[in-house]
């Protein structure tokens, strides 16, 4: 079979057209179903094979079922009440060796964003613009620097900086991740190349599951999606030698989360 | 690599062999990489335990993977329009040579100057860094493991973690030799001192190249999974960001991501998430701050339609490349990443190499396997990883029918068949069972080199089992 594909594609196919055609043949016999140890779909056990009646959408239709749907009674538990969630979401953080401080409001958060330029002597801060992000650079005694601001964005300026501040698009309490995008949270780099990431949330923000912030991402995105969405779970870190756990690899050695309410 | 594909017929079993017998008796290897691991078991037990049904979780995302690699005629094209669509751009690649040559050209007129790339493994089985390096491009891989046996010059050890077998000692010294730093026993200062080396790299970079762990068909993005921040960094600061996937990485839903990345991270390195799981769709937009200009992805065939024209292998394609099989499986954990000469090490690299790369020079590595199921008992995606041995085993027989094999068999057919040769059989090997050392047969002479031979019972068992008959009337 491949050889006679190959014949054809000796006649001046493009690869894109050689590789479907691969595809097309390859998948003309049909391959049997997992061996499922209990997955058994709603929709009775007679899921039909993908290929069966020759054209391969028709069986889009039984497999309507998204293992999303039966699977999640089998992951993780992320609670189902704004409390539950929110004691998953700090134990799972200490678990990381992400700090999570609960703020009255945004002037609490902003003092305690000051305590800690002061205490850690931070010259320079990054930020974006953002409700949520811009009250807390009030006072800081240092210099700041905006990634979104009206000048181009200067990566080595970034570079410079001791801490980024963001907002983000959600908190997942099942995980612990923290979803960040370019859309909501500064672009690419400020999450990921000052050393220490501090990110302001409202406590709405939390959600049960990974799967919940997918879902409210793609009805966010409604198509056109961030160029990038990024789950943070805990501080960047190794195990590359030894295997052992080192913290602050290449992205920040620390994750900061304020929890605003 | 390429050049021994050149060499004599063998060579790669031959190398097997030779380089299993020096590991299995290297115990300090063996000992070193089993503590290594010590600590993945516990951590991956704890993770599991809070799965509220991890085997049914596994039949979940293995019908992710199932429906889609099945489906791949239909959410491939599905993928491409959905990525272009947001601004990225496809490339295809047939083989490995092709998927070179693509990137080279993209790197020539990027007018790159500096390198740098996350960990990749399909860049590993297309040999990229030697092409690009050949070419006069310098290329830094950021991740630690990488960037240690980049150093090294030495491929990874094992898919997930490249330099597991390294102790820090030889890292420091590593370091020292190559970034001129003092010498230290800490993991966390070594890290360190890589973390202060590569911030200005990625700065100074015009090209990043990543991988890829799943390609989400409907919405157009490609997932990558890290710890470090590198791949971020890769994807974040170049102008150009260059990924490389094989085909077989596509998934159908973003949903599907809610199931796979978490089991990934499980089974992979004991975690609940793995650090970063980023979804990338295409390079910056208008309104974004930074972010490259240009997103590329070259998608790479390399004989993978040839395992997906196998149905009763087809579910190799599933493999999310966690790793977890090489854990767990005790010819890994005694020959060691190396021996296996390979991409993908250990079970499923012992399973696709073949495919990828002939069964006649390949078909070794389903020999070198002692069926036990503990890689089947892992997976996550429920792969039949040790029945693929098998079936590779007996493809193998059907292929290269093994002559001496089948004269063995059919001798003993004609001996077995007959009770009184099987008896006069018996009682020739009863007095000659000693000498059978001395023998030059190969497979005798390796089998008895590290095993003593039992005294030969002086009557054949018929014989017993008669004379016990009878003591006992
Ligand atoms: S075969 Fe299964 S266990 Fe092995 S690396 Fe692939 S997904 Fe993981």
């Amino acid at each position: 079979m491949k050889a006679a594909v190959d014949t054809i594609a000796a006649g001046g196919m493009s690869a894109r057209d050689t590789i479907l055609l691969r595809v097309r043949e390859a998948l003309r016999l049909p391959a049997p179903m997992p061996h499922f140890k209990s997955l058994v779909p709603s929709g009775g056990s007679d899921i039909p094979s993908p290929h069966a009646g020759g054209s391969s959408s028709a069986g889009h239709a039984g497999l309507a079922i998204l293992p999303l749907d039966v699977a999640r009674p089998w992951l993780p538990d992320g609670g189902d009440t704004p409390e539950s969630q929110l004691a998953i979401l700090a134990n799972n953080l200490e678990k990381l060796r992400a700090q999570m401080h609960r703020v009255a409001d945004l002037s609490a958060a902003a003092d305690f964003v000051l305590s800690l330029a002061r205490t850690r002597d931070w010259h320079r801060v990054a930020y974006h613009g953002h409700a949520l992000v811009e009250p807390l650079l009030a006072g800081v005694p240092c210099a700041t620097y905006r990634v979104d601001g009206a000048d181009a964005f200067d990566k080595s300026a970034l570079e410079h900086c001791d801490a980024g501040i963001t907002a983000c698009d959600a908190i997942v309490a099942q995980t612990g991740s923290i979803l960040v995008s370019s859309a909501t949270s500064g672009g690419r780099a400020l999450s990921i190349l000052p050393h220490v990431h501090i990110v302001v949330a409202t406590l709405d923000q939390i959600v049960s599951t990974l799967g919940d912030a997918l879902h409210a991402a793609k009805h966010r995105g409604a198509g056109r999606m961030p160029s990038m969405l990024s789950f943070i779970t805990g501080p960047s870190r190794t195990g590359d030698i030894e295997r052992i756990l080192v913290l602050g690899a290449h992205g920040p050695k620390e994750l900061i989360l304020i929890l605003v309410g | 690599m390429i050049a021994q594909d050149a060499q004599s017929p063998q060579w790669a079993k031959k190398k097997f062999l030779h380089d299993a017998k020096v590991h299995v008796q290297d115990t300090g290897h063996r000992t070193f990489v089993q503590k290594a691991l010590g600590g993945y078991f516990l951590s991956r037990d704890a993770q599991k335990a809070r799965y509220r049904d991890w085997e049914q979780a596994r039949d979940a995302a293995s019908l992710a993977k199932w429906s889609a690699v099945n489906r791949l005629d239909e959410l491939l094209p599905l993928f491409v329009a959905n990525f272009e669509a947001n601004g990225g751009q496809v490339h295809w690649a047939r083989d490995a040579e092709e998927a070179r040559r693509i990137i080279l050209d993209l790197v020539r007129e990027a007018k790159a100057k500096a390198i740098i790339k996350s960990k990749c493994m399909t860049s590993e089985e297309i040999h990229l860094n030697a092409a690009l390096e050949k070419d006069g491009y310098g290329v830094i891989e950021s991740d630690l493991g990488e960037f240690i046996q980049q150093l090294r010059g030495e491929p990874p050890y094992h898919f997930v973690f490249p330099c597991m077998h390294v102790r820090r000692e030889e890292i420091s010294e590593l370091f020292g030799k190559f970034l001129g730093t003092p010498p230290t026993n800490s993991p966390e200062e070594l890290t360190m001192i890589a973390r202060r080396h590569m911030r200005q790299l990625y700065v100074d970079a015009d090209v990043g190249i990543t991988g890829a762990n799943f390609l989400v068909a409907e919405t157009g993005q490609i997932s990558i999974t890290e710890n470090e921040g590198n791949a971020r960094l890769t994807a974040a600061l170049p102008r150009v960001h260059i990924s490389l996937s094989g085909i077989e990485k596509v998934v159908e839903h973003l949903d599907d991501l809610a199931v796979l990345l978490p089991m990934l991270a499980t089974a992979g390195a004991g975690q609940q998430m793995t650090c970063y799981n980023t979804l990338y769709s295409g390079p910056r937009r208008d309104g974004e701050c930074d972010g490259p200009d240009e997103m590329h992805l070259v998608l790479l065939d390399n004989s993978r339609t040839a395992i997906l024209a196998d149905p009763e292998q087809r579910d190799s394609l599933h493999c999310i490349r966690c790793g977890a099989c090489l854990n767990v499986c005790p010819i890994f954990k005694n020959v060691g990443g190396f021996t296996y000469g390979t991409t993908y090490q250990g079970p499923i690299g012992s399973v696709i190499t073949p495919h990828l790369r002939g069964l006649s020079d390949w078909n070794h590595l389903s020999a070198a396997s002692s069926l036990c199921g503990a890689c089947s008992d892992v997976c996550p995606v429920r792969i039949d990883i040790h029945h693929h041995l098998l079936h590779n085993r007996r493809n193998a027989a059907r292929t290269v029918p093994n002559r001496w094999e089948k004269f063995g068999h059919q001798i003993f057919v004609i001996v077995a068949s007959r009770p009184w040769l099987f008896a006069a059989g018996g009682a020739i090997f009863r007095h000659t069972l000693g000498m059978l050392k001395r023998l030059p047969v190969p497979l005798l002479r390796d089998w008895l080199a590290t095993r003593a031979l039992p005294a030969a019972p002086r009557k054949s068992f018929r014989q017993q089992w008669r004379q016990a008959g009878k003591d006992s009337l």
